[in-house]
């Protein structure tokens, strides 16, 4: 007997039905142009040199970065260049009452959440201080374990909807991030509460080496949303009116109860995966490098403000120069952080009374040190 | 004054601490409507509501990073691992995490969590269920771990541990559950963590031991109490950090001591003890301090379980060799 096909499920054809409707969304295409004046966010003059502002200081950061890691001035550092709309118009839309959960990449996202630029330094240098986020900074350390932020991420909106705060929780990982189970616990618990949180997958082609196609059957990395029942979305994240707009929308539905959203911003890194040895020549092309400049974020920005007329190369090195400058006086203040104790470490360990073998250790060590 | 079981007991210290804290919230698989799959949180949904008492879906992980994150925006979160066998799912939120909190953030973020779990053998549980993993987290600087063996000392301990102001482990020997009934106070009251009880004198041998070993360790106490023996039984109740006080001052009485653990010999608690008397007692000691454990093999669960714990007869054997060296 033949099966009535056409009236049968069909899973494979679902699945690219699926698959086909994650379209990347784009505003401002790599001329510069507004490709898609709907979605425009029609951002402020103002707001627009903010931004701009914001990625043109975040390169020269990524720039000084590498260097003072190659001079032995900074300790773990994960570069940024590329990745400046993902990351900056994506925090752009949020208020400083919202709470990041950054990836260890997601420096610049915490530095314009308010965190000192010379705490960012001690922490890349692995001081005690780098840790302490002021009161009032909504962002916790850089997480390491990858996946680990997703689910936390899941906790802080759920405590933001049970205070009734009108907040979200934000959160990093990569495109190698998406294949921990944690990312899909964190977005499976944040859509069974419907909490206000936002998922970030910056994908940037690699994790460290491994190619984004090895990482998962998934067409798109945005429709693995699908499956938790949360909106999901795939943005170009070279475009960062694109970014913003989406980012923004997500967190309006966040805070009127409409939980939460995944985005995957399309996007790529021009360096290593950290300055800790990582030589991408053994996995990427310059082929492939110079494709996705094409692409660069600061390039396409920059001529869209300059067509507006509200930017120009002397707002630029404006830009460049203090960021050069507050660069050097961060570098000075990290400098003359305190030399680490181990009673120092010892002294952060709990909140409260010491339990009875840190007293003892934390005299021994204090003795010592007294010397 | 009210009989309670250990179990009646926990639920009564959720509740006390529910009613005490509004920012207390009790979280789990299960333990929701359902109270739980030992009834632990039975009825603390219904008298506090589903904002404070409730279901999570099945992913432990996710249960952890709940608690993380919860604690972030002010919450005393006390999660549930349905059985610490299923630890190892969630070991980073645990471990890798609320464990180091204070210290990444150099004291803006602590984490007041505290994580209950029941453990243990002889209650023919399927494989993953039962074994005494404490050891586990007990070597992690950053946490502190309780195992009361009573009723009283479970409430009033995992009161202690709610209001902590650092990630507690609370783990909660199956096999007590509902052993026995004991006298335990209607209102609210706290036991110290860190200090251990003196559940017997004695002055010819300390037993050290926690959990369900502190009652086969009581039944061993009286056995060779029949031939001379007058041993002294003191329950850790706390296993990170150990009273170390209330060892070395039983051990410089006695001048003999054994440490009684159900987890195998390399897992638990026990090498720790022998290693804190030898470093500040050894002078006192008129014998080795010896050990009773299970043997270094994957926990033997269901029928298995009973060939392979320690019990009253291990100890016995034991003790005599330490008391007639």
């Amino acid at each position: 007997m033949a099966a009535k096909k056409d009236k049968q499920f069909d899973p494979v054809e679902t699945l690219h039905a699926i698959e086909d409707k994650f379209e990347m969304f784009q505003i401002l295409n790599e001329e510069g142009k507004i490709v898609n004046e709907d979605a425009n966010p029609n951002l402020s003059d103002d707001q627009l040199v903010e931004l701009m502002t914001r990625m043109v200081y975040t390169r020269i950061l990524d720039q000084r970065s590498i260097s003072l890691n190659r001079q032995g001035r900074l300790g773990f550092y994960a570069p940024t260049a590329g990745q400046e709309a993902s990351q900056l118009a994506s925090h752009f839309a949020l208020e400083t009452e919202d709470f990041i959960l950054p990836g260890y990449r997601d420096v610049p996202q915490m530095l314009f959440h308010g965190l000192p630029l010379a705490k960012a330094f001690l922490w890349s240098r692995g001081h005690y201080e780098g840790g302490a986020i002021p009161e009032g900074v909504n962002v916790f350390p850089p997480q390491i374990i990858i996946g680990a932020q997703y689910i936390q991420a899941a906790g802080i909106a759920l405590g933001f909807q049970k205070r009734g705060t009108k907040a979200v929780a934000m959160t990093y990982t990569g495109d190698g991030g998406t294949s921990q189970g944690d990312f899909y616990e964190g977005i499976n618990f944040a859509g069974a509460y419907r909490s206000p949180a936002i998922f970030i997958i910056q994908n940037n082609q690699y994790a460290i080496s491994t190619p984004r196609e090895l990482q998962t059957a998934a067409k798109t990395l945005a429709q693995k949303g699908i499956a938790a029942g949360i909106p999901s979305i795939l943005v170009d994240g070279m475009d960062p009116l694109a970014v913003y707009a989406v980012t923004r929308d997500a967190r309006e539905r966040a805070i009127n109860g409409e939980g939460p959203t995944l985005i995957e911003t399309m996007c790529y890194r021009y360096g290593p995966h950290t300055m800790a040895g990582d030589d991408p020549t053994r996995y990427r092309t310059s082929d492939t490098d110079n494709e996705w400049e094409k692409r660069d974020p600061l390039i396409r920005f920059r001529t869209y403000l300059e067509t507006k007329g509200i930017w120009n190369e002397e707002k630029e090195n404006a830009v460049i120069e203090r960021a050069k400058e507050e660069i050097k006086e961060a570098i000075k203040e990290a400098d003359a952080a305190p030399k680490q104790k181990v009673s120092d470490f010892i002294n952060i360990m709990y909140k409260g009374e010491l339990p009875f073998n840190l007293q003892e250790q934390l005299a021994i060590y204090t003795e010592k040190e007294s010397k | 004054m009210a009989q309670m079981t250990m179990i009646q007991a926990i639920t009564d210290a959720m509740r006390s601490e529910l009613k005490n804290d509004e920012n207390v919230l009790v979280f789990g698989e299960d333990v929701g409507n359902n109270g739980g799959v030992f009834r632990a949180t039975e009825g603390l949904q219904k008298e506090f509501g589903v904002d404070r008492v409730f279901d999570t879906p099945l992913a432990e992980s996710g249960i952890g990073g709940l608690a993380i994150g919860l604690s972030f925006t002010g919450f005393r979160p006390v999660m549930e691992v349905q059985f610490f066998g299923f630890i190892y799912e969630v070991i980073d939120s645990v471990s890798g995490q609320l464990a180091r909190m204070q210290f990444r953030s150099a004291g803006r973020f602590n984490a007041p969590v505290t994580i209950r779990s029941p453990f243990g053998g002889g209650v023919a549980t399927p494989e993953m269920h039962a074994d005494s993993l404490e050891g586990l987290v007990a070597s992690q600087p950053g946490i502190k771990v309780v195992i009361p063996s009573t009723p009283y000392d479970a409430k009033g301990l995992l009161i202690s541990a709610i209001r902590d102001e650092n990630p507690v482990v609370f783990l909660e020997h199956m096999k007590l559950y509902r052993s026995f009934r004991q006298e335990v106070p209607e209102e609210s009251y706290t036991i110290p963590l860190g200090k251990a009880d003196v559940k017997r004198e004695g002055t010819d041998l300390s037993i050290f031991t926690y959990g369900a070993m502190v009652h086969e360790s009581l039944k061993a106490a009286e056995e060779l109490e029949k031939e001379g023996h007058s041993v002294e039984v003191v329950d850790l109740r706390t296993i990170q950090p150990l009273d170390i006080e209330t060892i070395i001052a039983s051990v410089e009485k006695t001048n003999r001591a054994i440490v009684v653990q159900e987890a195998q010999k390399q897992a638990g608690i026990a090498a720790n003890v022998v290693a804190e008397i030898t470093e500040r007692a050894i002078l006192s000691l008129e014998a080795p301090v010896l050990r009773v454990a299970a043997p270094d093999t994957i926990y033997p669960f269901a029928q298995g379980e009973n060939a392979w714990l320690p019990g009253v007869k291990d100890i016995v054997e034991t003790a005599k060799k330490v008391l007639t060296f």
